[in-house]
């Protein structure tokens, strides 16, 4: 059995699976539960002045008969008193001493109230703090949350003022509603943030209804932009991801990866682009805190058959192979083939390739079942054959590089090689 | 002893109830739709007589269109909703599913079918707007699948239809001929009532060709005559006793049964049922589900070679059926003129015989079934003596057709009557050739020169 506990900035947890700050973390309820599941931490549910909701809260997007592929919400900071948290805090590390207590805070923008907050948090016993400088909705519009991730200047400030204080390891939550995460990442890190995590929430608009025709999620008539996760957002979520463990400052702290992970591959996949540890929540909150059971015993079992002892191992395994267009091999080629005792003759193939890629595969008509052929030499190697055929290992791609040597784009160009294939 | 009112009211309903319940929600509809795989050139479609297009009415369910998929279905096939009860799908379009090649259970297209065409039916969405009256008109013989298939693609076209049906309802074979688990009395007057809905259509019930009137009428009336005749007459099996008291033929018997309460069906304690086709099975399963201890099912052949889908089969052994493989009736035995028993030739098979399939033989051995009650479902005959009568081509009493035409001028056949009796999708596409063809003569065709 491989070990896959973790140990982020000296926060120990039994696995590397916390819950991310949002309603599944507000009371100590649901930690209790979450613990008692086995999840490994929480990210308590974010502190800051005391506010007021609405209702509804959330919406989704529901994709070929699955709900909730993604999610998105206009809730905002935790809006119980702030006294009540600190205790149930408290409460719950007492229980719990063996799992990591993150608290998420917003402050007001000075720099006394963070002080007094972050005093207030370390006092009830929280082991860690984040900093949310990414909610993307209400708390924006008063100069906090994401308005503060979007001005690498601003993010820098309060970072300074935390530091100041903090007496516990320091995790900044970046915000994706930018065009790169790096500069708001890189000022955080200078100001001497422990950690990062990302991403926060997407600003978003799920749907409309089409009988009333307001937008979702509805509150008397009328919608705001909410913020956007689950599923749909692990794309984007990795990406950013990758940036910050590349760059030259940000990869020297340790990240917390956060956005659509839903299983033990997604979180693998986070892992192997550099996150320590990562948060859930859509996944939580759609299934309930037992998928942690799964995700451990995965994680556990990929680690064996891979031979990683422990989580260490392979963290960040993956960061260095994105690399940039011009790097890639342009001599590497590969063409599909179908495997006709699997093919179920079911077109998808054809049809996408003849409509909106190369005409690469070839019909022979049957009567009911047609046979498809792929057309060799008009195979650029892009995947979508393989990619929209339903059957497992039915059309692979297979190796024909052009030439056995590495050549990329600015090589090619140096050697003023041909550049029309057509 | 033959006799009605074997059962309760309870019963009876329960046991000529809905035998392919619809989807009760629909959010199992959708669940059902969303595992379509929207297959391109799809099995599904080429393995339907009308070319439904299959994979788009099913991903309209999907994307909650409701509406369009039963416009994608009707366009096709007008008896759509008919067919989605009927249809023997698992040698059609569930067949040919690629689900199939994958050892995973087929999309359950006939219930996504019925899903969209109760609901346009139901609510009485008139997806197609007919045309301006063209002046044309043409004569219709029979309101089964066929005819009502031809008459709604001909009034689009702007075309006055009048159709002449011997029976007091519309719906030939779907209302007088299947077993009624099926397909209700109602649902079929409903299905009527739509095709109808889209007006320029005019039904004169309780008309007979050849009796209330003739070919050379509606020559005369009308600028072309489509005949949609069907088949008919029970065949005969030529064997000593056929006329005892307790002798039926399953057409009428399934027609009594469709056009009286269940109760007034009277059904014999232990039954024959001689054949194995579709109807037979039908004939079969109603026998025993009006109250009959014991059905015997008597085939000449294997199960090789038995007409009826292995899906029917099914039925009628779930519904405590028992089948005698090669066994031929060779007489029927009485009392006081009433089936005491039958005597059957113990069969083998020999060389196959023209429809490829291997021809009995008898061994000579021979048994004896104690029966109370025998029904024919050996096939039907076509109408001889109308086919005569008016001297229309034919092969074997099939009506030989051009693409639609028959020998005599203005004068176009399809369905039952020309292929001898194939299923109700067969003739709802052979009235949409039909249909097409009657409006190439009546606007493209070129004048014949006298």
């Amino acid at each position: 059995m491989a070990n896959i506990s973790s140990n982020f900035l000296g926060i120990k947890s039994p696995n590397p699976f916390w819950l991310a700050s949002a309603p599944p973390t507000d009371k100590k309820i649901n930690v209790l539960r979450a613990f008692e599941a086995g999840w490994g931490g929480v990210v308590w549910k974010t502190l800051g002045s005391q506010v007021k909701n609405v209702s509804s809260r959330y919406s989704s997007v529901d994709y070929g008969g699955h709900r909730v592929m993604g999610f998105n919400n206009i809730e905002l900071i935790s809006d119980r008193p702030l006294h009540i948290n600190l205790k149930e805090i408290t409460e719950v590390v007492k229980l719990f001493p063996d799992r990591a207590m993150v608290v998420s805070l917003m402050a007001d923008n000075n720099r006394n109230s963070w002080h007094e907050l972050i005093k207030q948090c370390e006092d009830a016993g929280a082991m860690g703090f984040e900093l949310n400088f990414g909610c993307p909705h209400g708390m924006t519009e008063r100069g906090m949350g994401a308005a503060v991730g979007q001005d690498p200047e601003i993010a820098k400030m309060v970072v300074e003022w935390v530091m100041e204080k903090a007496t516990i390891p320091v995790i900044t939550k970046l915000t994706p509603n930018v065009h790169s995460v790096v500069p708001t990442g890189k000022a955080c890190v200078e100001a001497g943030t422990n950690a990062l995590s990302l991403i926060n929430t997407i600003q978003s608009v799920t749907g409309v209804d089409l009988d009333t025709l307001v937008p979702n999620p509805y509150v008397a008539g009328k919608s705001v932009f909410g913020g956007y996760c689950g599923p749909a957002v692990k794309p984007i979520a990795l990406k950013f991801l990758t940036t910050i463990a590349q760059n030259s400052v940000t990869k020297k702290v340790p990240i917390s990866g956060i956005g659509g992970i839903s299983t033990w591959k997604d979180a693998v996949e986070f892992m192997l682009l550099g996150a320590s540890t990562v948060q859930v929540c859509t996944a939580a909150m759609k299934h309930g805190f037992r998928i942690v059971e799964d995700m451990c015993e995965g994680l556990n079992n990929w680690m064996d058959e891979k031979g990683y002892k422990t989580i260490n191992d392979f963290i960040g395994k993956s960061v260095h192979n994105i690399t940039h267009w011009e790097d890639l091999d342009i001599n590497y080629h590969h063409v599909a083939n179908i495997n006709e005792d699997k093919c179920i003759h079911c077109g998808l193939c054809y049809i996408a390739c003849e409509d909106t890629s190369h005409q690469a595969i070839s019909l022979t008509y049957g009567n009911p079942y047609n046979t498809y052929t792929i057309k060799e030499d008009d195979c650029v190697g892009c995947n979508l054959c393989k990619l929209v055929c339903p059957v497992d290992s039915c059309i692979t791609m297979v190796e024909k590089r052009v030439a056995p040597e590495y050549i990329n784009w600015k090589m090619w160009q140096e050697q003023g090689l041909p550049l029309n294939d057509h | 002893m033959i006799k009605n009112n074997r059962l309760t009211t309870e019963q009876y309903a329960k046991n000529f109830s809905d035998i392919h319940p619809p989807f009760e929600t629909k959010d199992a509809a959708l669940t059902e739709a969303n595992r379509c795989l929207f297959c391109y050139d799809a099995p599904c479609t080429k393995a339907c007589p009308t070319s439904i297009d299959v994979p788009k009415f099913i991903k309209q369910i999907a994307t909650e269109n409701v509406k369009g998929s039963a416009h994608t279905i009707f366009v096709s096939n007008i008896m759509g909703a008919g067919c989605s009860k009927v249809c023997p799908v698992e040698k059609l379009c569930e067949g040919a599913c690629v689900y199939n090649l994958m050892e995973e259970t087929p999309i359950h297209i006939a219930k996504l079918q019925r899903y969209s065409t109760e609901i346009a039916i139901q609510n009485n969405w008139q997806l197609f707007e007919r045309k301006k009256s063209t002046g044309k008109k043409v004569a219709i013989v029979g309101a089964g699948p066929a005819g009502l298939s031809c008459a709604h693609s001909l009034s689009r076209e702007g075309v006055d239809v009048t159709i002449y049906e011997k029976e007091s309802k519309g719906g030939g074979l779907m209302t007088y001929g299947i077993a009624a688990y099926k397909v209700t009395p109602q649902f079929c007057e409903d299905e009527v009532n739509y095709v109808l809905g889209i007006g320029g259509i005019e039904i004169k019930y309780n008309q007979a060709l050849g009796k209330d009137f003739s070919l050379d009428d509606l020559q005369k009336k009308y600028d072309a005559v489509y005949l949609a005749f069907g088949v008919g007459l029970a065949r005969q099996l030529d064997i000593p006793g056929e006329n005892l008291q307790g002798v039926e033929d399953a057409i009428s018997f399934i027609y009594n049964l469709r056009t009286n309460h269940f109760s007034n069906i009277a059904v014999g304690e232990k039954v024959a049922v001689i054949g194995m086709g579709m109807t037979a099975i039908d004939a079969a399963t109603q026998a025993k589900r009006l109250g009959a201890k014991e059905v015997t099912m008597v085939y000449r052949r294997t199960q090789e070679e038995m007409p009826c889908t292995e899906h029917e089969f099914e039925i009628a052994k779930l519904d405590g059926c028992r089948i005698i493989w090669l066994a031929a009736p060779k007489e029927i035995k009485g009392d006081n003129g009433k089936v005491t028993q039958l005597l059957c030739d113990v069969m083998q098979l020999g060389e196959p015989d023209a429809s490829g399939r291997r021809s009995p033989k008898p061994t000579g051995k021979t048994f004896t079934l104690d029966v109370d009650m025998v029904i024919k479902a050996a096939g039907q005959m076509p109408y001889n003596e109308l086919i005569d009568t008016y001297n229309i081509q034919h092969s074997k009493y099939k009506l030989t057709i051009n693409n639609s035409a028959t020998n005599i001028k203005s004068v176009f056949a399809g369905g039952d009557c020309v292929n001898g009796g194939k299923e109700v999708v067969d003739a709802s596409q052979a009235g949409k050739d039909g249909a097409s063809a009657i409006l190439n003569y009546l606007f493209h065709a070129k004048p014949q020169s006298e």
